[in-house]
């Protein structure tokens, strides 16, 4: 369930001549570059790239760099970026600038297997390395282990699961926790090769033999550190993603001065899958809307700009 | 003697690898019972002198001689094959099949290009509802598992771009774990693993270049000691035509196992689109004689036909 608004009928190569007037005389027009790319889908706004390529001889996307600024910018640059590429990005930044790990947890098990593999590809293309490559330059370790696994996996899609495996796999991550190696070779893989729906099976047949969810279990059981971290949201990405996300958004408004990344992070990523879905959730656990938590904790074009991927109409 | 003759013909026909079919039926064809008798009572590796005063089919020679008449359908069934399917096929027959052949997977994780090994996977999902990843972490165990899990899933950069800075100082790790390789094995290094199974082609060949200047020794003179593992690993990676010259050969030699024989099939038919003539020049500058009458002299009948056929194409 997508929050973008797109309008019936769009022209690319209007949108284009509309950015570049936007662009054009003293400072830049911040409400066009909004009203256009902002109720864009991704098919259009690469269309919008390719005419504006056509008929200025320029490349749309450093053109917007050197417009705008700040958190605008960041959230426009990523948003205009083909998903795959955005993702791509994304990873490179969080391995090389910010140590955000989580977030290459996110794209690796977030994304479907053909999803993975083109923001893969995009990588190749961008940086001249593979992604699988960078990560274990820049990890060691369990981390290492663990993310190697989640980017480079090709899971299988189908729907048949494996219900006596679901069970034996879920006493095995029982007994890695019981014994306090959940950096055991066989919890990694568990989760790093098994499909989607085996996991979700595996993780219902822990709790129904449990009692509690696994990702509790990890909270109180062992000692915590950023492996540990780690492996409960590949847990919470695969199995409740809807959930995962509605916390980012929750925890980042929290911060002191606010995670203007995560913000948008989980709004540019989600606007054209799942955000309505984490809106509503979002008002269930919070009692206060998403866009209003938005319009309250975050100012200027930045927060126009969001609120239009969150669905505001003009 | 003309009978002399035709029992050197037949006793041809029926060894090596694949079936004189034509002379079978020629000599055999056309033969009265008292030739057959003679051909039975002289051919003792093939019949055995029975209590009750007959020659018998030793059971063990019939079935020896039943997977040479199908080596013919399995290389023709694999030649029509996409080679998608085919690799999946093979991987997948590598796993299950006992003994495991280890050799086969690192073949395919290693020679075929990126796109070539994703198109594998995507295979192996439909016929197997597994990933490949997947199979092999459940199938293979002890130091080995982490290496070919990771080598099957990688997703390499294909570009030309290598830093040679980071190639030198890679050989040199790469070097050091060989040297201490009686006290950890190699392939249990992560950093051996590392470079291995997410470095670019170019950049494993330009640490293969620079091994010798950090190590003095090329490197699979040092490894000549160590792991075999290890040692096709880097041959497959950085010299695939020398590794293929070596398997085919193998194949040939009158003392080859069941498992050693298949891989001639293997070989011609995965690599004939690919590249069969750089490994028929490699062969001849290891072994001294063209690779194309070694297996006209070695193979017989619609097997032998099939092959040269495949390896004389232009």
């Amino acid at each position: 369930m997508a929050t973008l608004v797109v309008p019936q009928n769009v022209s690319v190569v209007e949108d284009a001549e509309n950015l570049r007037k936007a662009f054009e005389g003293w400072g830049t027009n911040e409400k066009v570059i909004i009203s256009v790319l902002a109720h864009r889908n991704a098919a259009q706004r690469k269309q919008i790239r390719l005419a504006y390529w056509d008929l200025y001889q320029e490349d749309l996307v450093k053109r917007l760099e050197s417009e705008i600024k700040g958190d605008f910018e960041r959230a426009v640059y990523r948003w205009i970026l083909d998903p795959e590429d955005r993702d791509a990005v994304l990873a490179n930044v969080a391995l090389k600038k910010s140590s955000d790990y989580h977030v290459i947890v996110e794209i690796a098990c977030v994304r479907s297997s053909e999803e993975l593999l083109a923001v893969r590809r995009a990588y190749h293309a961008r940086y001249k390395h593979s992604l699988e490559e960078d990560v274990a330059v820049h990890t060691t370790g369990d981390i290492r282990k663990l993310l190697l696994g989640l980017v480079t996996a090709f899971r299988y899609e189908g729907a048949e699961v494996n219900s006596r495996l679901a069970k034996s796999e879920a006493d095995i991550l029982h007994d890695a926790i019981k014994d306090k190696k959940i950096n055991h070779d066989e919890v990694i893989r568990i989760l790093t090769t098994r499909s989607k729906t085996q996991l979700m099976a595996t993780f219902n047949s822990f709790k129904d033999s449990q009692g509690t969810s696994i990702t509790k279990v990890l909270l109180g059981e062992t000692a915590d550190n950023e492996y540990k971290r780690l492996l409960r949201i590949a847990i919470r990405c695969i199995n409740e993603p809807i959930k995962y996300y509605e916390k980012v958004l929750r925890n980042a408004f929290k911060k002191f001065g606010n995670d203007e990344d995560a913000i948008t992070r989980v709004i540019v990523t989600r606007a054209e899958k799942d955000l309505q879905l984490i809106k509503e959730l979002y008002y269930s656990r919070n009692s206060v809307p998403l866009d209003q938590a938005v319009a309250k904790e975050t100012s200027g074009d930045y927060k126009d700009f969001l609120l239009a991927l969150l669905g505001k109409q003009d | 003697m003309a009978h002399l003759q035709e029992l050197e013909a037949l006793t041809k026909a029926l060894s090596g690898l694949g079936i004189d079919e034509q002379s079978l039926i020629s000599i055999l064809g056309k033969s009265d019972p008292a030739r057959r008798t003679t051909f039975r009572q002289r051919s003792t590796h093939f019949f055995i002198e029975d209590e009750r005063s007959f020659e018998r089919w030793d059971d063990h020679r019939i079935n020896l001689l039943r997977l040479e008449f199908v080596r013919f359908e399995n290389a023709l069934v694999l030649w029509a094959m996409h080679p998608w399917e085919r690799d999946a096929r093979l991987v997948h027959e590598a796993l299950t099949l006992v003994p495991q052949s280890y050799r086969v997977i690192l073949e395919i994780a290693c020679t075929r290009s990126s796109e070539e090994l994703l198109g594998a996977r995507r295979a192996y999902h439909s016929l197997y509802d597994h990933s490949i990843e997947e199979d092999v972490a459940i199938h293979v165990t002890g130091s080995e598992r982490k290496l070919l899990v990771a080598l099957v899933s990688a997703y390499r950069y294909e570009g030309p771009k290598v830093s040679e800075d980071a190639a030198k100082s890679e050989a040199k790790l790469i070097a050091k774990a060989i040297k201490n390789g009686d006290k950890k094995n190699p392939i249990d290094d992560d950093e051996v693993i590392r470079i291995l199974t997410t470095r670019s082609k170019p950049h494993l060949k330009a640490i293969y270049k620079h091994y010798k200047e950090v190590s003095g020794k090329n490197i699979n003179e040092d490894i000549e000691a160590a792991d075999f593992i290890l040692k096709e690993t880097v041959e497959c990676l950085c010299n695939p035509h020398a590794y293929f010259s070596k398997v085919v050969d193998e194949a040939i030699r009158n003392d080859a196992d069941h498992n050693t024989k298949k891989a001639l099939t293997r070989v011609i038919v995965t690599r004939a689109d690919v590249d069969l003539k750089g490994i028929k020049e490699e062969y001849n500058s290891l072994y001294g004689v063209p690779l194309t009458p070694k297996i006209d002299d070695n193979v017989n009948g619609n097997y032998k036909d099939l092959l040269l056929a495949l390896m004389t194409r232009d």
